[in-house]
């Protein structure tokens, strides 16, 4: 394992673009999975595509027949992440002195994980996710009309799915036996996080309701104003909104949520990113804001390990935005397309975006960490 | 991104009493002689007097997410196709409930109406021709209110119904038929304020100042009637039958279980006063639903906005069905234009008039019968080409008339439909 030492402070500057992950379709989704060697991106046509980081190769998940834009995994122990940079280098350097002509050294194994992913005709499909060509294990009708988002326990034993349907329905994670149904919301349901210790299951609709449920007991015990992600146009006549990505922050204190606010034209998108962090404890929402004017979506969040908040989204460009402790963000990035989701990985040494042209884009946080010389002083 | 005005909020749309009793006025005075003067017949003419429902979603309706979907191809998006009463007929699941009403429905999937503007396409489509220089063409809703004007209507026979805005007089969507045909709007299903009798004037107080103003016309006409005398006083006449009819516009007087079925929203509630105005007579009723200009979020904005027309709309034809009167009246859910196949980078689709669809029902519509067919993936019509004049004589010869005569505006021949298009064929019963 070759993960550099953390950076004694968060550098989102030092973010570059490492792959570029080509498929023919826009894209949806993004998730890596536990160990951060395969990047899962879902597609327009109907696919997930598997990237090997390792090794190069991309394999097609075939079976939903609508987008599949949740995604979630379920390890049954604690994955090893793979040395993403030693082993390329130690395969060139074996190429270099036995010739291109002599066997390639073989991939380590991955470790063994199931994906779960869930599309817009409320299906789940259970994936062998480290298998060479990955097969439906199992369909599940979850929900009626689009299931937007799975997420996984942290003990990796229930998985919760929400949907059009206003429900969200847990399911055991290993093999999709239904466990309990969670009623309340009266919208569409957007996304769900489990927190860090597992007793809770954090949810949020269109309408910016965020309900926070007793998993002991299956029931909301408050809800959490995020409705700064909620308009009804009036222009228009219809609702816009809801917590397009949202992740609980590994030390349970916060939950971050993103979407659209401002919106004064829903039907052009015509409104700001907006990403709100809840502090859990209070309960109190804020919102962050980005350092500079965008119009657009954030369709994705996710805390970096060192606590600082990722969010990537579009209009009609792209962009990721970090904000570190202020409620403005530090540092924007601009992505060559429209991002339609975000992804970080384990470890925080990288993170990727959905790129609504086909492409995946990974950014690497480790690129060579220039040494500060002390610079020798004018005479 | 186009300028659009979905629900014209012009001063044209907000009107006085006397100017939406004048329309009333007008739209009798385009009744003929008969007047009212036979109550059986009257009630023989309600069976049989040809109606048109005209439901225009605003916007730019997708065809890819109501009648003709391409589920699993590059422009098909997220939604299954599923299948219907008519055999074979697959729509799209955004529309559960109308599915089971195809056999009652007819389709185009082949529409080309060469236009991707609101303005422009809003009007070849209600008027079926492209705008020229030099004339105005009446829309549908005039040119069936001139030539379908029940005799015994006592309410406007051009009437629509707007999502929201004021209530009133449209002025000039009748053209050259003048403004007895022009549009009565109800901004938000609501008739005008004053319609009703104010709450501080009984019955009998009404009477007494309506005798006492007919005392006074009367002993002005002795010395003075001319035929503009004669036009004052019929106005007067109408608007009193337009008053004593003012029960239509109120919804809140149907059954709550009917509310019901239609949907407790504004499209239910004006899907219903739709069917009260058309049952008590009304030649044509217009409904508009807002909004499906969907650059942005196409398919969770057809979610939610589909998911309120759907199950008024099958409540709406089950209705007219069950009282005898979807044989009489043509139904046509139309819009200004389609939407892309290509899905946009932030899941929309934009303005599309190369190759879209409409949905005929009702008056001699040949239900489940299919129209015209568009690619694999939409972008263009591969079998009968139909433009926005086909649909227009299609129209008229589905309501029993002669779309090939002409209006006569000042002595001079306008066809009522464009000459170089026919109605067609495939699609009357």
């Amino acid at each position: 394992m070759n993960i550099p030492p953390p950076r004694a402070v968060f550098d989102p500057t030092a973010a570059r673009v490492a792959r570029e992950l080509k498929h023919a379709r826009p894209l949806v989704g993004c998730r890596f999975d536990p160990s951060g060697r395969f990047l899962f991106a879902s597609a327009e046509d109907d696919s997930v595509q598997r990237f090997d980081l390792l090794t190069g190769e991309k394999a097609a998940l075939l079976g939903h027949e609508s987008w599949a834009r949740g995604m979630a995994f379920v390890s049954p122990a604690p994955v090893a992440a793979p040395d993403l940079e030693a082993w390329p280098k130690r395969r060139r350097a074996t190429q270099s002195v036995v010739g291109f002509g002599a066997a390639a050294l073989p991939a380590p194994p991955a470790a063994p994980f199931l994906l779960v992913s869930a599309d817009y005709h409320g299906k789940l499909i259970w994936w062998q996710g480290d298998s060479a060509a990955p097969k439906p294990l199992k369909t599940v009708e979850a929900h009626d009309g689009y299931a937007r988002a799975v997420a996984v326990s942290p003990d990796a034993s229930t998985l919760a799915s929400c949907g059009n349907d206003h429900l969200i329905k847990l399911w055991r994670a290993a093999d999709g036996t239904a466990l309990r149904t969670l009623e309340g919301h009266t919208a569409h349901v957007y996304n769900v996080a489990f927190s860090p210790d597992g007793t809770r299951l954090v949810s949020c609709d269109l309408k910016g309701v965020v309900k926070d449920w007793d998993l002991k007991t299956g029931t909301c015990t408050r809800d959490i104003d995020a409705k700064v992600l909620h308009k009804y146009d009036a222009g228009f006549m219809a609702d816009i909104g809801g917590a397009r990505g949202m992740a609980f922050r590994s030390d349970g204190s916060a939950v971050a949520l993103c979407g659209i606010t401002n919106v004064s034209n829903a039907f052009a998108g015509v409104g700001n990113p907006a990403v709100v962090l809840v502090d859990w404890k209070e309960g109190k929402a804020k919102l962050l804001k980005t350092k500079e004017t965008f119009q657009g979506t954030a369709w994705g969040v996710g805390f970096h390990p060192s606590g600082a908040v990722i969010a990537a989204g579009g209009g009609g460009q792209g962009r990721v935005w970090f904000w570190k402790a202020d409620d403005v963000s530090a540092h924007t990035l601009n992505v060559p397309a429209n991002a339609r989701d975000l992804t970080i990985s384990p470890a925080g040494d990288r993170f990727a975006v959905a790129g609504a042209n086909g492409t995946a884009y990974v950014y690497d946080f480790n690129g060579p960490d220039v040494p500060k010389t002390a610079t020798p002083a004018k005479k | 991104m186009l300028p659009c005005d979905y629900a014209c909020r012009s001063a044209d749309h907000t009107v006085s009493r006397r100017a939406f009793l004048g329309t009333a006025l007008g739209a009798t005075a385009a009744l003929g002689a008969a007047g009212f003067a036979n109550p059986l017949a009257a009630q023989q003419l309600a069976k049989t007097q040809k109606r048109v429902l005209v439901i225009f979603l605003s916007g730019g309706v997708s065809q890819l997410e109501t009648w003709d979907p391409k589920p699993n191809t590059d422009t098909g998006g997220p939604f299954k196709a599923i299948q219907t009463s008519a055999t074979g007929t697959r729509v799209c699941e955004l529309l559960p409930h109308t599915a089971k009403q195809m056999h009652r429905i007819a389709l185009v999937r082949s529409l080309n109406s060469q236009t991707d503007d609101h303005g422009i396409g809003e009007q070849v489509m209600l008027t079926g021709r492209k705008p020229e220089a030099g004339i105005t063409y009446p829309h549908i809703g005039a040119v069936s209110a001139r030539l379908l004007g029940g005799s015994d209507s006592a309410l406007p026979g051009h009437i629509q119904i707007l999502p929201k805005g004021g209530s009133g007089f449209g002025g000039r969507d009748a053209a050259f038929l003048g403004p007895k045909f022009a549009s009565v709007s109800l901004g938000d299903g609501k008739p005008p304020a004053d319609l009703f009798r104010p709450g501080n004037l009984g019955p009998a107080e009404d009477d007494e100042r309506e005798r006492f103003r007919k005392k006074l016309n009367d002993r002005f006409a002795k010395s003075r009637k001319s035929a503009a005398t004669d036009a004052y006083t019929e106005s007067f006449a109408q608007a009193d039958r337009v008053v004593k009819q003012a029960a239509v516009f109120d919804v809140e007087k149907e059954p709550a279980r009917v509310a019901d079925r239609y949907g407790r929203h504004d499209l239910g509630r004006h899907f219903l006063l739709a069917r009260r105005l058309l049952e008590a007579g009304v030649t044509y009723v217009k409904v508009s639903h807002s909004n499906y200009d969907t650059h942005h979020e196409n398919f969770d904005f057809h979610i939610e906005q589909l998911g309120e027309f759907d199950r008024p709309f099958a409540a709406l034809l089950d209705d007219l069905a069950d009282r005898g009167m979807l044989d009489s009246t043509l139904v046509v859910v139309m819009s200004e234009m389609g939407r892309t196949p290509h899905i946009n980078d932030r899941y929309g689709r934009d303005h599309w008039g190369k190759a879209w669809s409409v949905a005929l029902a009702g008056a001699g519509i040949k239900g489940g019968a299919v129209i015209g067919k568009t690619n694999a993936n939409g972008t263009a019509v591969v079998d009968r080409e139909v433009l926005t004049g086909h649909l227009f004589h299609t129209y008229l010869r589905a309501v029993g008339l002669d779309s090939t005569k002409s209006f006569y505006p000042n002595e001079r021949p306008v066809p009522i439909a464009d000459p170089k298009t026919a109605a067609i064929p495939e699609v009357l019963a």
